[in-house]
């Protein structure tokens, strides 16, 4: 997975000192007896493009018409930029929106359509024109202004919905699955364009998505919720080297969990009995585990080197007989099957070209990793 | 209901000539109620514009002919056109087709100003709760617009329900004198249309993304201005249906003038009836109808050529997309 930001990017929530731009406070936002939000607390810097991560019905998009202004929260409070925004109505807020649906007035042309909310301010029609030029270059669709949006293509539209709502020059640009209608090879393109476009204009962006890999190329930071709470808020690459939960784990990429209880530690050394492998195994946890606990331990299929003979020095190592192949070009997917009926997923890299896979159907071999690869799960 | 037929009847011809153009497989489909159009509508209306042209003579049928073969073998046609200047020159006339036009008017007016906020809570109430507004609106049909209209009259007359109401409220000492007047008629003609300003009006709103609002909302657009700058764009067409449907059966219509309005609530509806029935001088009677027919479907035809030419225009813009 590779990441659209550049290097060298101020990490302001590691800085104590640093005040949040906006400030989620235990906002809860009920429908009926259902907990769409069910208090989360959150802070996102100045300049971030913050992503909420989840599936269908996990909150994500409730969270951000809270934040648009669409939806007032049940209990909780939510600030932007030092002010409480909470029970400001849509209009009145500093903030814009890109809806899922884009939501182009379809009896406007693309220039009317941008140049929307500068008439809502009351703008002189040549500042109006000026910005509106700016917003359509910036974007790249400078000579479509006469168009109407059924004239447009849907990445065409896309981009008329990504000026619209920054036209106005909002301190906090809301985006709800703003790539989610496009096709795949577009999306993409776009994602690094989007990440592109908010780094010159510097805005903040709150995006909703429920792809991991879109979360994962444009994102800063992103908080992974599921049934209306906040799991785990981290960078990307974080969220994916160190889950904090079983959902989070399997959520981010694929992975192989297994149950495990806790017999020892030693420093950061975890030795638990892996009931699924029957074996015990290493992993490495930062935190004191006290030893009987129940906890789940996660390896990336990436990260199981796979040999043929058995290793002489290694953390972990079990065999297993290969099941399933699936060539992909740049890796091979193996499922192997353990002595104990447990199926790991094992990623091997193509970095020679070959057309012969290196393991067939039936082959026994031995799967080894490190501990520091392996993550601990209490939860 | 004469005037909505010829109305329907240029749509139909226009969209049929287009269809043509654009399929020639569908003009096939579209024959049939075409052949009926011109057996039911365009063929009796030619009946009528002929006699518009004759004099008024005693004897059946009571008009003159059109085509005379003379003596000498020659074919004369006889076209009056003192129909016509009688219509024109006659204040009476002038001023029924005014009255008419007026009362269509008020009539449109106050049925779009009243049914627009009836039918923007239909359309946004949620479905089970709209089928049930829907019925109510519908269900005041299932009764005949003739006995509505006495059902008025009751309400309306000087020792009406309405006049008891309102004293026996103490909100007035002296009964209204409402029935057989103007406003009686206003109030009939806006009571019978109502549904048919809603009902279109519905069907545009229903289709209205409502997210298009809260794109608004977002961009700063308070709640009377987001109204103003894409609901109501959004719903012309609506507008549009809804008032040509109240407007031109409005224009012919002789039974709630006659029963709630007074002598001077003259309209074209009221002097067709005495020419043909009381005066029996139906070329006269004859050129009242064609009269109005064109004084209702000359502004629609050319509102139809104009809107025709907007959206060749937006076509036209379109082809230059790559």
């Amino acid at each position: 997975m590779s990441n659209a930001r550049r290097p060298g990017y101020a990490e302001p929530w590691q800085d104590p000192a640093e005040e949040p731009f906006v400030r989620i406070e235990g906002v809860t936002k009920t429908y009926g007896k259902v907990y769409a939000v069910d208090d989360v607390s959150l802070d996102v810097f100045r300049g971030e493009f913050f992503s909420l991560l989840g599936g269908s019905g996990c909150g994500k998009s409730t969270l951000l018409r809270v934040l648009a202004g669409f939806e007032v929260p049940d209990r909780g409070r939510v600030l932007i930029d030092g002010v409480d925004m909470t029970r400001v109505p849509p209009y009145l807020r500093p903030v814009n929106m890109m809806f899922q649906s884009y939501a182009l007035f379809p009896h406007m042309t693309v220039a009317e359509n941008v140049a929307f909310g500068l008439k809502q301010d009351g703008l002189p029609k040549a500042a109006i024109a000026d910005r509106v030029r700016q917003m359509l270059d910036l974007v790249r669709l400078g000579g479509l202004e006469k168009r109407k949006p059924d004239q447009l293509s849907g990445g065409q539209r896309q981009r008329v919905a990504l000026a619209r709502a920054l036209a106005k020059q909002p301190k906090l640009l809301l985006l709800d699955e703003p790539l989610g209608a496009l096709d795949k090879k577009l999306r993409e393109h776009t994602q690094f364009e989007l990440v592109n476009i908010q780094e010159r204009v510097g805005t903040t962006f709150i995006m909703v998505t429920h792809d991991q890999e879109e979360a994962m190329t444009m994102s800063s930071r992103i908080a992974v919720m599921d049934a209306g709470r906040i799991v785990q808020v981290s960078t990307p690459s974080n969220l994916y080297e160190y889950p904090a939960t079983r959902f989070v784990a399997s959520f981010i990429g694929a992975v192989n969990i297994f149950n495990a209880t806790v017999l020892s530690q030693d420093g950061d050394r975890v030795l638990a009995r892996a009931h699924d492998l029957g074996i015990d195994v290493v992993a490495r946890s930062g935190q004191p585990i006290p030893a009987g606990i129940d906890i789940g331990i996660a390896i990336r299929p990436e990260k199981i080197d796979v040999a043929e003979e058995a290793p002489t020095r290694a953390d972990n190592v079990i065999d297993g007989k290969v099941v399933e192949i699936a060539y992909l070009g740049d890796v091979s997917i193996y499922h192997v099957e353990t002595a104990g009926g447990a199926i790991l997923r094992v990623q091997e890299t193509h970095a020679a070209r070959s057309a012969d896979p290196h393991y067939n159907w039936g082959d026994r071999l031995y799967l080894v990793w490190n501990a520091a690869d392996a993550a601990v799960l209490t939860s | 209901m004469w005037a909505t037929v010829v109305a329907d009847l240029f749509r139909f011809v226009g969209t049929w000539g287009r269809e043509i153009r654009d399929s020639r497989g569908r003009h096939l489909v579209t024959a049939l109620p075409l052949l009926y159009l011109v057996a039911f509508f365009l063929v009796p209306f030619l009946f009528v514009l002929k006699i518009s042209f004759a004099t008024s003579t005693i004897g059946q049928p009571p008009y003159t002919p059109l085509f005379a073969w003379g003596e000498d073998g020659a074919l004369t046609i006889r076209l009056v056109f003192e129909n016509y200047r009688a219509l024109l020159g006659d204040p009476l006339y002038v001023g029924a087709y005014l009255n008419s036009l007026w009362f269509a008017t008020v009539a449109t007016v106050v049925c779009l100003l009243i049914g627009y906020p009836i039918a923007y809570g239909i359309a946004r109430a949620r479905p089970a709760v709209r089928v049930v507004l829907l019925v109510l609106v519908i269900l005041p049909f299932w009764t005949s617009s003739l006995l509505r209209s006495y059902a008025l009259i009751g309400i309306l007359r000087t020792n009406g329900v309405l006049n008891q109401l309102l004293m026996g409220l103490g909100i007035i000492d002296q009964p209204l004198e409402i029935l057989h007047t103007n406003f009686a008629v206003h109030i009939g003609i806006v009571y019978n249309y109502l549904p048919f300003m809603i009902l279109p009006l519905v069907a545009t709103l229903m289709r209205l993304d409502f997210t298009l609002l809260e794109a608004a909302a977002d961009l700063g657009a308070r709640p009377a201005s987001a109204f103003l700058r894409v609901t109501l764009p959004l719903s012309i067409p609506g507008i549009v249906a809804g008032s040509l449907l109240v407007f031109i059966p409005a224009v012919g219509e002789f039974v709630i003038p006659d029963l709630l309005g007074g002598p001077d609530s003259l309209t074209i509806g009221r002097v067709l009836w005495t020419e043909f029935f009381t005066n029996r001088d139906w070329p006269l009677a004859a050129a009242v109808a064609v009269a109005m027919l064109a004084l209702i479907v000359i502004p629609i035809m050319l509102f139809e050529w104009l809107n025709e030419r907007e959206s060749r225009r937006d076509e036209g813009r379109a082809s230059g997309a790559p």
